[in-house]
């Protein structure tokens, strides 16, 4: 147990967590259950779009063009699911969608070594230019998204509601977050990809080929966001709207600087997000606040989360530098 | 460890002893010699400029090589060559009979090259086992070998004598055992061929005399080394032999055996070169800076400056001697204004400058040589002509007013350009094309125009080529008998024996030793700078 050892801070908050968010659904199932499932609603865009931010950053490459990327993936799983009949199309052509952005970005930045913070910022406006252009109303989808229940898993109280009865594109956001934490930490993929996001000249002495692999991960990157743009306007809405996204591609960065660019934390830190979010619902019927202050209250937290993580976390050495080979030794 | 390998002996530590009444103390029998390395009409030029011009050279098995030469000599780019991460313009080069061009790194790794960067290529936030395998790793079903990488560590640590800890993070680490880490990672690729480029820049004597030691004993296992340096005593220790290189181009090669430090300096620049200050005896005056009880915090807060007085007077070098990280860069930017003391007082000409900022003490009469001349000495894309006034821009002459006046400026650099023998394209030259010795030329010579009071001088000589050094000796020599007071901080020994009127040691923050300069044993003081006193 020398893992629970070196992680006792982590292990420790927890089994907190997780004991409080019990004895809450002692005192009462169902507003749990429904306050929770918002949180994890809520959450699954922000965990996508940050797990693009993730493979992104560790291979040294900022992307704040998340929000463009999930924008354009909405906008293309949405009309693509419509036009074909076929949700599965949609799903796969959104992920898709998240992957070309992808590519745009590396093109731009590894290849043509523009400013990663102006190409990002290119993304953002092409996207929401785009799809405002191309939007058609009144196009709906063949049918709803269906919802899967996990076996086993599924039955477990509270834990299994939340988690494991949900659609496709949010049991996908739950997989992935274990799967990239491990690729990263664990595997010769991994410690490639953070050694060329911390310092891509050594990786390059050893032998590595930082240009490519830099490429290589910030296109397939892009599969999150996509997941997380079908996830906005088939999973969880059932429709496009022009700037659908509001803002999420940047929450969902806030929440990869707080969770200190580690898929595990990101993903506690996404819950953290979604349950302030329906916490705050819950609050509308109890307290007077208007509406418009409840729907500010992320932002609001995203500011105060970032003044406070700020000094505290640190980014990926090399991040938002290119690399040129044989500058700078 | 799989070529086919000619000699008898591996495995051995020292046990190949040298006892041949030959010369070069490890050379291998004639019928074992293996030509391990061998360039042929190596050229390499940036636009107009040659760094390497048709270079031809080669190393035996076993034999270590010092490259020796001024900054910019073509050095680096040479062994970046040899390395695989610059291609030759014309040449070849032969290893172990294989003349195939060098594709990559990958590939010169593969070929049995290995290489330790000045500037130490190891991931900071990753453990010294990952580092370790980075690039190289085993998996055992996808999954890192990271306890594989651990027992490589300790298995290859012990069989050399360098001992480290395989979980470390590398950024915890000392200077010199990260070095340690940068060789052993290049060992455990089976290496033939180990290619260290200035390694004991960044370290400390003892770990500079541990280096070369550690070097000799690979040597005599078979792996050969070449190394940079521009240091002849290590060339001397270390060396069997000694290329050295002048403007991109081999000027000469030598047994070390057959030569010593004047030798190998001349060729180096070309001339006779004093390697002792010529001075008089020094004629102090009054009291020009007074430190008492000085506290200086760290950037981890750290009590760095702890308790220090020191007094230097007008018409003297005093030379701050000691091991690095001991003190002595917060003790200077304290001084300069640039870290406010925690407690103490610093004084200048009797007036308080404890608190000052870094314009209030140039005005109160500070010339300040910073130890890193590219952060703090220049603004590299500025103008050589404006990097020359940058302390005094906005004072007359150089401007009426509000409006600066450039004839000024430009005349002003070109007086110093002739002055102190600043070699560029031109006074409108960014500071940042410059070599490291003329760039810190131009920061002696800003700060020595303005007649200071005060010299603080930092490290001034460091990454600077022979010819240069030997210039700002001189020049240092000189503000002083026109009665500068100078205050020499030097992790170079030589330096401050040779430079300083009186020695003060210090260690842990604090002076632990004052002594005349004149008759100043260099174990003594090593043995203060250590501690032991």
């Amino acid at each position: 147990m020398e893992w629970v050892k070196r992680n006792q801070i982590t292990v420790g908050a927890t089994v907190v967590v997780l004991v409080a968010a019990y004895v809450f659904y002692g005192i009462n199932s169902n507003v749990a259950t429904s306050m929770f499932s918002g949180a994890w609603f809520f959450a699954v865009p922000l965990v996508l779009g940050a797990l693009t931010g993730v493979v992104g950053e560790r291979s040294g490459v900022v992307n704040i063009g998340i929000e463009g990327q999930m924008l354009v993936a909405a906008f293309a799983a949405f009309f693509s699911a419509s036009a074909s009949g076929s949700l599965v199309v949609g799903v796969l052509v959104g992920m898709l969608a998240g992957i070309v952005m992808g590519a745009f970005l590396a093109l731009t930045t590894v290849k043509g070594l523009m400013d990663q913070i102006i190409a990002g910022v290119v993304i953002n406006i092409v996207a929401t230019g785009l799809t405002s252009f191309f939007y058609r109303p009144g196009k709906v989808l063949s049918a709803n998204m269906p919802q899967w229940n996990v076996p086993i898993l599924s039955n477990i109280p509270l834990i299994g509601d939340v988690f494991f009865q949900s659609g496709p594109i949010a049991l996908f956001a739950l997989v992935s977050v274990p799967v990239v934490h491990f690729a990263l930490f664990r595997t010769r993929w991994g410690l490639r990809t953070r050694s060329i996001g911390e310092y891509p000249s050594a990786a390059d002495t050893a032998g590595i080929d930082v240009i490519r692999m830099r490429l290589v991960n910030v296109t397939i990157g892009g599969i999150f966001a996509g997941a997380a743009g079908a996830y906005l306007s088939m999973e969880a809405t059932g429709g496009f709207e022009r700037g659908m996204t509001a803002g999420r591609g940047f929450l969902a960065l806030a929440i990869l600087i707080f969770g200190g660019w580690r898929p595990l934390r990101v993903f506690a830190a996404a819950l953290f997000f979604g349950f302030t979010n329906a916490l705050a619902s819950q609050l509308q019927g109890v307290v007077n606040i208007p509406q418009q202050f409840i729907t500010l209250l992320p932002y609001l937290l995203t500011l105060v989360v970032l003044a406070v993580a700020a000094g505290r976390v640190r980014a990926p050495g090399a991040v938002g530098q290119p690399f040129v080979k044989g500058e700078g030794s | 460890m799989s070529q086919p390998a000619p000699e008898t002996a591996t495995g051995g530590s020292t046990a190949a002893a040298p006892e041949t009444g030959s010369a070069t103390s490890r050379s291998v029998p004639q019928a074992q010699r293996e030509r391990l390395l061998e360039l042929d009409g190596l050229s390499k030029s940036y636009g107009t400029v040659h760094a390497n011009r048709d270079i031809s050279l080669h190393v035996e098995r076993g034999e270590i090589v010092a490259l020796l030469g001024e900054n910019g000599a073509g050095k680096s780019t040479l062994v970046k060559q040899i390395f695989g991460l610059i291609k030759p313009d014309r040449g070849t080069i032969t290893i172990k009979g294989d003349a195939s061009p060098i594709k990559d790194p990958r590939d010169a790794i593969r070929r049995g090259i290995g290489m330790v960067h000045q500037h130490f290529q190891l991931v900071p936030v990753m453990t010294v086992a990952e580092n370790m395998i980075l690039g190289n790793e085993t998996t055992s079903r996808g999954v890192l070998d990271i306890d594989g990488a651990r027992r490589l560590v300790r298995e290859l640590s012990e069989k050399h004598g360098l001992r480290v800890d395989p979980d470390a993070e590398v950024e915890d680490l000392p200077v010199g055992t990260q070095q340690r880490v940068e060789i052993l990672k290049a060992l455990s690729r089976s290496v033939d061929l180990l290619i260290l480029d200035e390694p004991t820049a960044v370290l400390t004597p003892q770990e500079t005399d541990e280096l070369l030691k550690v070097m000799k004993e690979l040597a005599a296992g078979g792996t050969s080394i070449v190394f940079i340096t521009h240091k002849l005593r290590e060339v001397l220790a270390a060396a069997d032999r000694v290329y050295v290189l002048r403007q991109g181009a081999v000027v000469g090669e030598v047994a070390t055996a057959d030569t010593d430090a004047r030798g190998l300096a001349t060729m180096m620049v070309g001339r006779d070169v004093v390697l002792r200050v010529d001075k008089d005896e020094a004629t102090p005056g009054e009291d020009v800076l007074s430190i008492r009880d000085l506290v200086v915090l760290d950037d981890r807060q750290l009590r760095a400056v702890d308790g220090f007085s020191l007094d230097v007077r007008a018409g003297e070098i005093v030379g701050v001697a000691g091991v690095e990280g001991n003190g002595q860069r917060e003790l200077v930017e304290a001084i300069a204004g640039m870290r406010p003391p925690q407690s103490g007082r610093i004084d200048l000409l009797g007036k308080d400058i404890t608190k000052a900022n870094p314009h209030e003490t140039h005005v109160a009469g500070i010339g300040h040589i910073p130890e890193d001349r590219e952060r703090h000495g220049l603004v590299a894309s500025y103008s050589l002509a404006d990097n020359l006034v940058l302390n005094r821009f906005s004072e007359k002459p150089f401007a009426n007013g509000f409006v600066r006046d450039f004839d000024a400026v430009r005349q002003n650099a070109e007086a110093l350009f002739t002055e102190f023998d600043i070699r560029a394209a031109g006074v409108s030259a960014p500071a940042g094309s410059l070599s490291g010795g003329n760039k810190q030329k131009v920061v002696v010579a800003r700060e020595m125009s303005f007649g200071p009071k005060l010299l603080m001088a930092a490290q001034p000589t460091r990454g600077v080529d022979v010819g240069s050094i030997e210039f700002i000796h001189r020049r240092i020599v000189a503000a002083r008998d026109t009665g500068a007071a100078v205050l020499l901080v030097s992790a170079e020994l030589d330096e401050v024996l040779s430079l300083a009127d009186r020695i003060a040691v210090i260690h842990g923050g604090k002076v632990v030793a004052e002594m005349p300069g004149k008759d100043a044993e260099r174990t003594e003081i090593g043995r203060l700078m250590a501690g032991d006193h």
